[in-house]
């Protein structure tokens, strides 16, 4: 019963997405779409599994994180490295985005779990804030780097400035600091994209319909009767920390890839907030919400460019209107009411 | 030194707990040993001795706040003692967290219900059976043969528990829309799940009518019977207590005032000063 | 005798500086206590984390600076006219967002506050443009000076400490002496109880966010005094450096405000004197995160076990 439901519910994420990928990729052949909105695509797809993967942290596992930038900065710095140092290894382009990818994810979940060891013992606004803190320390540290490539491999350097990578001619250097990548490869296309939301998506919703799921819901709901029950807190808080953290440097390289250029201040706390918003919006612990949202609030400011300079305030305003007519008592009375009435009004 | 029937200072009675016919012979299954807990100076349990032996149902009573959920939340770990020792089939507990005693087999349930809310019935048994659901995460991402065997085998064991309370109609309901009997219920079946030597019942009869309260009394003992593990169990339900259990030790400020078997503490006059306040010469209630 | 002499001075100067540095340290840890009293107070009554209270300084330093510079206004009364501005400001925001909200999940309401947060800073850039104003120091630009001119104090800096004592001890005895103190205490542990006491709960949490908002109006004419630019994003980050600096003291903790605002402003200013500029937050943050692994309420935050 319980399972069919969720499969049921698996099914439809997953046309959801396929269906919106078809439609995007006709749009696209029969030119009906803006050349900034198909630039935008694979930002997108990016900001989606940003937001499957904090859904995980924030829905399912329970604890609050404002500092899920931080994880798509090291998975977007280590991916670029990654893909601009194997240029000449891996000549397909496809395969070297992938490469680039898996890159941010392992570098990204090695940060989440030497971040998630200590820092998950905390619990409710105290783990907010560390977390928080945590994405200001890896925009900070990340501001502070330099790489460098020549002929002898990857240089680096940290706190000084391009030059002390001492890079012999023909080198080129790659993170120039607070100047974050300049020049990098174009290779994210929606294709790609399109995929990476796939497999975030098969990836989260199989785990949450596991045994390792249902743990991480347990601790979510109660975490003395999980103990209870023996299931260690610590493991599976840790599972879903670094699979969110994972997911979310695979997403930042997705992200990187598409742009010339990057800096590390991007990845700071007002996007962090951003992604938080479209899982909160979309609703807490659900998937294809998380998903329908970030798509539609990254969309949304675009269609708003029309009146430019009153976007941002309507999408704040939209932004509390939203929250309070979903959150309080007297609105939420509203359907119920209506239906009464109406069916008060078929009857007489 | 750790012989059963240790005497303690305050208890005027015999101070062997009740052992029942078929268990003479064998070790206690679950055993305290002046165990104590302080809060910050404050002492909530001091020399708390206790034995329960394998297939006994065991009372702990006294008034609100004499600390019998504290005994539990030692049992269970959910604090560490100050001092004493809690021994499992005879090994020392020490230094356990509540994950590895529960996995050694302790369960319990609690006295403000602690379900998974959020989650379907059957999916808190199946947290109950975690331990016992054999494969990874990546074979649980992956889907392998064995996730749908083990999952599958899981899902019977599920229906075979709930039809111990004839819950297996609720499988697919929310746990937090439960009515609060059957959420009472599921909590012990959940415990039950685990798979533990003993069962620790935190009231379970709170809240329940008379009708339910026979219910529960019948089951107690059915799952005893069928499981073959002790009980111990919470209760200020008085017909509860002293219809089932058969041992009964009796808690007033952090200190047992009075074991033995339920007919002996019910003429125990320190007990029934413990629960009625002290009667005085002329015949006079005072308070307590 | 003349190497003496010259080694004197050569650790005399060291010793200045690291003077000097320590109280700027202390003016700019005055300043965000004086803005983290706001975050714990609200958080101390409301359970919530106002993200939108960074934004109330920059109203503040706006209101301020326009009533200096365009309208001529003598400052006492300008630096009055922003705090009642931000704290008429403070009550509106609370009953317009956050007071439907009263019983909803955390998460809504701390949403609302960042939309809330959204909304003033675009609104300032729509009102006030994002072009930087320069902001000038409300006490001039003066100091003064000690050890024959090699340690010298800002008007500033006298005038930033000053004011924070005075709110610190105003606050302490207000939360503790008065009836409304009381019934904001109350309000604070348990609200339910403290309606049955006859306590009317909204008016407290009101009179909260008025005081909070008050003193981020303070906070802002003085921030913008020793940092002079001024933008809609002025408040952000002080905001958020103030808001760990409460976390840091223990959350709802008045006197851990004092202390975490105090604290963080030293460690910042030495970060960036001893160690590294461009390092200087990560260090900041490090050394929360540090203190709340070891005491995770916050130095003064009381530590409340769960009870089963």
């Amino acid at each position: 019963m319980n399972l069919q439901k969720s499969t049921l519910n698996a099914v439809f994420t997953y046309t959801l997405v396929v269906v919106a990928f078809v439609v995007a990729q006709g749009l696209i052949k029969s030119g009906n779409i803006s050349s900034t909105l198909r630039g935008q695509l694979a930002p997108i797809c990016a900001y989606i599994v940003m937001a499957v993967s904090l859904n995980l942290t924030v829905g399912i596992l329970g604890e609050l994180s404002l500092g899920h930038a931080g994880f798509m900065s090291v998975g977007a710095f280590s991916g670029v490295v990654a893909c601009v140092s194997l240029a000449n290894v891996i000549p397909l382009e496809p395969l070297r985005l992938v490469v680039g990818m898996l890159v941010g994810a392992s570098c990204a979940s090695a940060v989440g779990f030497f971040i998630g060891i200590p820092v998950l013992r905390l619990g409710g606004d105290y783990l907010a804030i560390v977390t928080l803190a945590c994405g200001e320390i890896i925009k900070n540290l990340v501001t502070c780097m330099y790489v460098g490539m020549d002929s002898h491999g990857l240089h680096f350097s940290f706190l000084t400035s391009a030059s002390a990578l001492q890079l012999e001619k023909g080198g080129k250097v790659i993170i120039n600091g607070p100047m974050g990548i300049a020049g990098i490869p174009k290779l994210s296309t929606f294709t790609m994209g399109f995929m990476l939301v796939m497999f975030t998506l098969f990836i989260v919703m199989n785990l949450v319909n596991s045994r390792a799921g249902r743990a991480i819901m347990a601790l979510r709901d109660n975490r003395i009767a999980a103990e209870s029950v023996g299931i260690p807190v610590t493991k599976y808080k840790l599972m879903a920390f670094v699979t969110s953290a994972a997911l979310a440097g695979a997403a930042g390289a997705l992200y990187a890839m598409n742009f010339s250029t990057v800096v590390a201040t991007k990845f700071n706390f007002n996007t962090s907030i951003l992604i938080l918003v479209y899982v909160v919006l979309g609703g807490l612990g659900n998937i294809w919400g998380s998903v329908v949202a970030a798509a539609v609030l990254t969309v949304l400011p675009e269609m708003l460019r029309g009146f430019n300079d009153y976007r941002m305030l309507v999408y704040a305003v939209v932004l509390i209107i939203v929250m309070i007519v979903t959150n309080n008592a007297r609105f939420k009375a509203i359907p119920t009411r209506l239906k009464k009435r109406l069916r008060g009004a078929s009857n007489v | 030194m750790f012989e059963r029937g240790q005497k303690t200072k305050l208890a005027p009675l015999p101070a062997t707990i009740f052992v029942p016919e078929r268990d003479v012979d064998k070790q206690p299954i679950l055993e305290a040993h002046n165990l104590g807990i302080d809060f910050g100076g404050l002492t909530a349990l001091d020399g708390f001795n206790f034995a329960v032996s394998p297939t006994e149902i065991a009372g702990l009573i006294g008034p609100n706040g004499a600390g019998k959920t504290t005994v539990f939340s030692l049992l269970s770990k959910v604090y560490q003692p100050t001092r004493g020792a809690i021994l499992l089939n005879g090994r020392d507990t020490m230094g356990m967290s509540t994950v590895q005693v529960n996995r050694a087999g302790i369960a319990r349930t609690f006295q403000n219900i602690r379900l998974f809310n959020n989650l379907t019935v059957e999916d808190n048994v199946k947290l109950g059976l975690h331990n016992h659901i054999k494969y990874g995460m990546l074979s649980g991402i992956l889907r392998t043969p064995n996730y749908w065997k083990q999952e599958k085998s899981a899902a019977m064991r599920v229906k075979e528990l709930l039809s111990i309370f004839n819950m297996e109609h609720m499988v697919g309901k929310r746990a937090g829309s439960l009515p609060y009997g059957a959420q009472r219920r599921l909590e012990i079946i959940r415990a039950l799940a685990t798979g533990p030597k003993v069962l620790l019942l935190d009231e379970p009869a709170a809240g329940m009518n008379p009708s339910e309260t026979d219910e529960l009394m019948e089951n107690i003992v059915k799952v005893r019977d069928t499981f073959q593990i002790a009980i111990v169990l919470i209760e200020h339900d008085m017909n509860l207590v002293m219809g089932i259990c058969e041992g009964i030790c009796v808690l007033n400020f952090g200190k047992i005032i009075a074991k033995g078997a339920p007919g002996d503490i019910q003429n125990n006059p320190l007990v029934i000063e413990a629960y009625l306040g002290r009667q005085k010469k002329d015949g006079q209630h005072a308070e307590s | 005798m003349l190497a003496a002499l010259l080694r004197f001075n050569f650790l005399g100067g060291l010793y200045m500086s690291f003077l000097s540095h320590l109280i700027s340290g202390v003016s700019l840890g005055s300043i965000y206590a004086i803005i983290a009293l706001g975050y714990t107070m609200v958080y101390g009554i409301a359970k919530m984390l106002n993200f939108a209270h960074g934004d109330v300084i920059m109203v503040g330093a706006y209101v301020c600076f326009f009533a200096v510079s365009r309208y001529d206004m003598p400052v006492i009364p300008s630096v009055l006219l922003a705090v009642a501005a931000c704290t008429a400001l403070g009550v509106f925001i609370e009953r317009l967002a956050y007071k439907p909200l009263r019983s909803a999940p955390s998460l809504a309401v701390l949403i609302t506050a960042i939309g809330m947060s959204y909304f003033l800073q675009n609104s300032a850039q729509l009102l006030w443009t994002s072009n930087p104003k320069v902001f000038s120091s409300v006490v001039g630009n003066g100091s003064v000076k000690f050890f024959d001119g090699r340690l010298s104090i800002s008007y500033n800096v006298i005038v930033t400490v000053l004011a924070c004592i005075i709110i610190m001890s105003v606050l302490t005895w207000f939360t503790g002496r008065t009836k409304m103190g009381k019934a904001m205490r109350a309000c604070s542990e348990d609200k339910d109880a403290a309606q049955l006491m006859g306590i009317n709960v909204n008016a407290t949490i009101s009179m909260t966010f008025a005081i909070g908002s008050a003193l981020a109006a303070v906070a802002g004419v003085l921030l913008c005094s020793v940092y002079p630019t001024l933008m809609p994003t002025t408040g952000s980050m002080p905001g958020i450096k103030a808001f760990t600096a409460a976390v840091f003291g223990g959350i709802g903790s008045i006197p851990g405000a004092l202390l975490g605002g105090t604290l963080l402003g030293v460690i910042e200013i030495f970060a960036k004197a001893y160690i590294s500029t461009q390092l200087s937050d990560a260090i900041v943050f490090l050394v929360l995160i540090i203190v709340l692994l070891v005491k995770p309420a916050g130095l003064l935050g009381k530590q409340v076990q769960e009870k089963v």
